[in-house]
C-alpha cells in the first residue's frame, strides 16, 4: 500500500458505515480497508473476507500441547525416573491428566495469540499508519485504492460514489 | 434491534462514541486526586510491612513463623487459598459471562480481570515464600538437573504449580487482547510525547483494520472457551491439595465444587468491593450502574448458596458416613477450640448473602459494600477454618496442638493486601479500567439514549 493512493473518507455512526459499505461495493470498488473504533457485526461479511484459520491454529497448538504435556510425565515415570508408589502403576493416566489439560490450555492460548499478532503484523515496535487519530474514538473510515491506469477518472468516480453516501472528508492519499 | 423496554440500559445518560471515550479515559488524565495519594501511600506502607516480613522470613527461616509440628500449613496457604480465590471472578465475568452474552460484562470486565492478575500475584507468593528458602524455589519446576531428579507428577501440589503458572499466562494474555485497542486509543488521545510513545509500544501497532477486529474477536471467543474450563480447573486442583490427603475434613469428595463456588463467591465479593468505591471516585456511575450491582449480587446469592449447601452436605456425611476421626473434626469446627473461626465463616457465608433475595439490598450500594466486606472476611475464615481446624487435632491425640499467626505471618498478610491494591492503583492511572470498545459496541443496543430511537 506504500506506493499505491488511496482514497480516505470517515463516517460517525456504524450503521450509516454498513450502508455505505453495501453501496460502495455495489458501485464495483473494492476497499482496501475499514477502520472502525470497536468491532462491527456483519461487516468483514460484507467485504467478503473469509473466516480465520484462528480456530484451527488453536486447535493444533492445543493438541501438540497435550501430547507434549502427556508424554513428558510419562516419559519420566517409565523410563527418566520411574518411582514405585505403593505398588501402583509407573504409567498412572488418571494422574496425568490434570497437567496434561494445562499443557493443552496453555499452547492452545500462546499459539493462538502469537498467530493473531504475526497474521495481522502487529507486535512489539510495529508502527501502525495513522490516518486519522480519532478512528479509535468515533469515526469509522473507508480506504479506497485509486485504479492507477486511470487515475483522475478513478478519483472522480470514487468521490463521486462516496459523496452519494454522505461520507466525511473524502480525500486522496498516498 | 428489538430491545424489551421492560430491560434496564446497562449504560446510562445520553452518550455517543466520543462521549464514552472521553468519560473512560478522563480518570488516566491530569494529576492524581489526594484520595489517590492517600490510597497509594496507605498501600505502600503495608507493602514495606510485607517486605520486612519477606526479608525476616528469608534471613531466619520459617521458624519465625506461628507453624508447629502438628499445623504446618497456617496463614501462608489460608492466604494462598483466598488470593487465588479472589482471582476467579474476573476470568467468570470475562470467560463464562462473555460465553453466555451477558453483555453487562463488558462495563466490569477489565477492572475484574486486572484484578484476577494482581490477586494471582499475591497467591503465587505465599507458596514461594513457604519454602521458606525462596532461592530454591525453581526446583518445582520439571528440568533437566544433575541431580537426576524429576518432580512428582502424581501430587496435587505440582499440578498446582501448573494450574496456577497456566491460569496467570493465560489471564494475562486474555487481559492483554481485550486491551489492544483500548491502549491505541489512549495511543491516539495522548498528547504527551513519552506518554504517547509508551502507548505506542504497548498497543502493538493496532489500527482498527476490519480484518483485524474479526481475528481478535475470534481470538477472544477461543480464549474464553479455553479460560472458562481453565479457571474451574485452577480451583478444582487447589481442592485436590486438601482432598487427596487422608486428614478428617479434608478428605471429601464435594470438595472441588464446593471451593470453586467459594471462589466465585469470594471474588465478587472483591470486585463489588472495589467497583463500588472506583465507579464514584473516577466518575463512572453511568457506565457501572446499579443494575451491573445487582447483576453481581445475584451471582453472590447463587454461589453463596452453593457454599452454604457445601457446608451442610459436610456436616450430614461426617454423621452419616460412621467415622469417628472425621465426625470428631466436625464437632471440633463447630465446637472446639476455634469454634470462634467457624461461626464467623457461617454468619458471613451462609447468613449475610442470604440478604441479597431483598430486591432493596440488592441495590442498594451501602448495604452491597459491607456484606461484601462481610463476604471477603468469611471466606478468608472458611480457608482458615479448613486448615487450621483440620489438622490441629487429627489422629493422635498426644500430637494435638495449637495454632496463632507470629506477626511476621500477619506482616505478610498485610504485604499483600498492600500490594494489590498498590497494583490496583497503579492501574487505574495507567489503563482504561473498562473496556472501551466493548461498551461502544454494546451502546447502540443497550445503552439509554439508543433506546426508544429506531434502528431497524
Amino acid at each position: 500500500m506504500n506506493n499505491q493512493q488511496y482514497i480516505t473518507a470517515y463516517y460517525l455512526d456504524d450503521d450509516d458505515l454498513m450502508k455505505s459499505v453495501k453501496h460502495i461495493r455495489e458501485k464495483g470498488l473494492s476497499i482496501n480497508d475499514v477502520l472502525t473504533p470497536f468491532p462491527v457485526h456483519g461487516l468483514d461479511k460484507l467485504l467478503g473476507h473469509r473466516r480465520s484459520y484462528l480456530p484451527q491454529v488453536g486447535f493444533i497448538g492445543g493438541a501438540i500441547g497435550a501430547i507434549c504435556g502427556f508424554y513428558f510425565q510419562y516419559w519420566i515415570f517409565t523410563e527418566a525416573y520411574p518411582l514405585n508408589f505403593g505398588g501402583k502403576p509407573f504409567a498412572s493416566i488418571p494422574s496425568f491428566i490434570p497437567v496434561t489439560f494445562e499443557c493443552t490450555v496453555l499452547f492452545a492460548a500462546f499459539s493462538m495469540f502469537f498467530a493473531f499478532l504475526i497474521r495481522s503484523g502487529l507486535g512489539l515496535g510495529a508502527q501502525a499508519k495513522i490516518h486519522d487519530e480519532k478512528v479509535t474514538d468515533d469515526r469509522f473510515m473507508v480506504i479506497i485504492p485509486i485504479d492507477e491506469s486511470n487515475r483522475q477518472d478513478s478519483i472522480n468516480h470514487i468521490e463521486a460514489v462516496l459523496n452519494e453516501t454522505g461520507a466525511k472528508e473524502v480525500k486522496v492519499n498516498g | 434491534m428489538y430491545v424489551s423496554p421492560v430491560r434496564e440500559p446497562l449504560i446510562k445518560g445520553k452518550k455517543d462514541y466520543n462521549k464514552v471515550t472521553e468519560d473512560i479515559t478522563a480518570p488516566m488524565a491530569g494529576k492524581p486526586s489526594k484520595y489517590w495519594y492517600m490510597g497509594i501511600g496507605l498501600s505502600l506502607l503495608a507493602l514495606l510491612a510485607g517486605g520486612i516480613g519477606t526479608v525476616i522470613t528469608i534471613w531466619y527461616g520459617i521458624g519465625t513463623w506461628g507453624l508447629n509440628k502438628t499445623i504446618g500449613w497456617g496463614w501462608g496457604i489460608t492466604n494462598l487459598v483466598w488470593w487465588i480465590g479472589i482471582g476467579h471472578a474476573g476470568t467468570f465475568i470475562s470467560a463464562i459471562l462473555l460465553l453466555f452474552r451477558q453483555k453487562w460484562r463488558t462495563s466490569i470486565n477489565r477492572s475484574a480481570e486486572a484484578m484476577t492478575l494482581m490477586a494471582v500475584t499475591c497467591a503465587g507468593f505465599f507458596p514461594l515464600i513457604h519454602m521458606g528458602r525462596l532461592l530454591l524455589g525453581f526446583f518445582i519446576i520439571p528440568y533437566p538437573n544433575t541431580r537426576d531428579l524429576w518432580v512428582n507428577f502424581n501430587s496435587p501440589l505440582l499440578w498446582d504449580v501448573f494450574a496456577i503458572s497456566t491460569y496467570g499466562i493465560v489471564s494475562l494474555l486474555f487481559w492483554y487482547t481485550g486491551l489492544i485497542p483500548d491502549l491505541a486509543t489512549m495511543r491516539d488521545r495522548a498528547t504527551h510525547k513519552i506518554k504517547k510513545a509508551i502507548y505506542n509500544l504497548l498497543s502493538f501497532g493496532w489500527t482498527g483494520s476490519a480484518r483485524h477486529w474479526s481475528r481478535h474477536e475470534t481470538l477472544s471467543l477461543i480464549m474464553a472457551g479455553l479460560a472458562a474450563p481453565l479457571v474451574l480447573s485452577v480451583h478444582t486442583i487447589v481442592s485436590f491439595d486438601f482432598a487427596t490427603s487422608v486428614i478428617p475434613g479434608w478428605h471429601t469428595t464435594i470438595f472441588p465444587p464446593y471451593f470453586v463456588s467459594g471462589a466465585i463467591f469470594s471474588g465478587f465479593a472483591m470486585v463489588l468491593t472495589l467497583m463500588i468505591v472506583a465507579r464514584k471516585a473516577l466518575n463512572l456511575e453511568d457506565y457501572i450502574t446499579v443494575n451491573h450491582v445487582e447483576s453481581m449480587n445475584k451471582i453472590i446469592i447463587t454461589t453463596g448458596s452453593i457454599v452454604g449447601i457445601a457446608y451442610l452436605t459436610e456436616l450430614f456425611v461426617a454423621w452419616y458416613s460412621g467415622v469417628e476421626y472425621e465426625q470428631y473434626a466436625f464437632m471440633n469446627r463447630a465446637l472446639g477450640p476455634y469454634a470462634w473461626a467457624y461461626w464467623i465463616m457461617m454468619t458471613c457465608n451462609v447468613i449475610t448473602p442470604q440478604l441479597f433475595w431483598f430486591k432493596k439490598i440488592r441495590r442498594s450500594l451501602i448495604a452491597t459494600f459491607i456484606i461484601s466486606i462481610f463476604v471477603n472476611i468469611g471466606m478468608w475464615f472458611e480457608r482458615f477454618v479448613i486448615i487450621i481446624t483440620s489438622l490441629h487435632r487429627d489422629f493422635l491425640p498426644s500430637s494435638w496442638s495449637m495454632y496463632a499467626p507470629s506477626l511476621v505471618e500477619v506482616a505478610l498478610f498485610i504485604g499483600t493486601l498492600g500490594l494489590f491494591f498498590t497494583l490496583f492503583l497503579l492501574f487505574i492511572r495507567a489503563f482504561p479500567i473498562i473496556a472501551i470498545a466493548e461498551v461502544k459496541s454494546v451502546l447502540k443496543s443497550s445503552g439509554e439514549n439508543k433506546k426508544h430511537s429506531n434502528h431497524e
